[in-house]
């Protein structure tokens, strides 16, 4: 590919790339940790042997588990029962023994 | 009774308890060194199982078990990371008689491997993409890439970006054995694989082995610049430009 060419295919190549970009809704970074709003067995944080604890949330919306959900809706989502997610560990609903 | 003793002795049950493990009237305890052992052995085999799930999917619970058994006592954890620990796997499984006619095997292992060391590999800020949309195209081309730490690149002559999606999200079946790239990359807290457009891999390669963009594309003869500049960018893998 001479020089002029490979010029002009990466500045319309990066011109589309960052339209779809700026176009894409904005993802992984707008996320916070809710606490207590998972269900059992499906609180996140993979994190590999040694520091796992995704999916190991023993009750439904145990309060020390932790999801992902989309930023602002932690505190504001509707659970069962009046019970409110939270940005810090809960100690509510916690398993027994 | 020596560490060395010690440590064979946890990993061959074959092998008699090690002089010097007695119970508090000073007897031989095999059955508390049992207990002990059996522990070891219990707890990297959790530690396998977790960090080789697609692997595990792919060859069934009970097989995956019984192989992690062999795999840990030939390769028991080399550093004390236990997060880290399976790197030895993709060789093992290429080695392994009952899974060699499974040849993408160690492929998916190297894959999930990445996957790991991604997610433990430090924070980088991304160039924002406003920077990069005030780049001359001409600079842009003499420029060398910065990767963010969590960025991986696995080129497999296997479909593994597919095989990986099947097992996870149900994705489709992979239906020829096509060779696949895949990028990792790390915009929030997981680690994503991105399977790069078809004759990115060498592209990808080069930039990460220092050479500019020119030289990069010279590589790689015909591929899909927009969406492989797109999986950089939004993946948030590039943190410099110089």
């Amino acid at each position: 590919m001479s020089h002029s060419m490979k010029t002009l295919a990466i500045a319309s190549s990066l011109a589309a790339a960052l339209t779809a970009h700026f176009a894409a809704p904005a993802a992984a970074q707008e996320n916070e940790k809710c606490f207590g709003v998972s269900l059992a067995g499906q609180n996140d944080c993979a994190a590999g042997p040694g520091t796992t604890c995704a999916g190991t949330s023993k009750v439904d919306y145990q309060g020390n588990a932790w999801k992902m959900v989309p930023a602002g809706t932690c505190t504001t989502m509707e659970l069962p029962d009046g019970r409110m997610g939270s940005l810090e560990a809960l100690d509510r609903d916690l398993p027994q023994g | 009774m020596s560490q060395g003793d010690f440590r064979a002795a946890l990993l061959d049950p074959d092998l008699p308890v090690p002089a010097g493990i007695t119970d508090p009237e000073g007897r031989p305890a095999p059955r508390r060194f049992n207990v002990y052992r059996n522990n070891v052995t219990v707890s990297l085999t959790e530690a396998l199982r977790q960090a080789f799930p697609v692997v595990r999917a792919l060859v069934g619970e009970d097989f995956f078990t019984a192989m992690a058994r062999v795999h840990l006592r030939a390769h028991p954890p080399r550093s004390p990371l236990l997060m880290l620990y399976g790197e030895d796997m993709p060789a093992f499984l290429e080695a392994f008689e009952p899974v060699r006619h499974l040849g993408y095997l160690p492929d998916v292992a190297r894959l999930e491997l990445a996957l790991r060391r991604s997610y433990h590999a430090a924070d980088a800020d991304p160039v924002r993409p406003e920077a990069l949309q005030s780049l001359p195209p001409e600079r842009f081309l003499a420029s060398r890439i910065a990767f963010a730490p969590a960025a991986r690149l696995l080129r497999s002559r296997w479909p593994v970006a597919t095989i990986w999606a099947a097992n996870t999200r149900g994705g489709p079946q992979p239906r020829a054995a096509v060779a696949e790239d895949v990028l990792i990359t790390r915009a929030g807290y997981d680690p994503e694989p991105a399977l790069l457009p078809a004759g990115a891999g060498p592209f990808i390669a080069a930039l990460m082995n220092g050479e500019n963009l020119s030289e990069a594309l010279e590589k790689a003869p015909e591929f899909d610049l927009t969406a492989t500049l797109g999986i950089l960018i939004s993946g948030g893998a590039i943190t410099g430009i110089s």
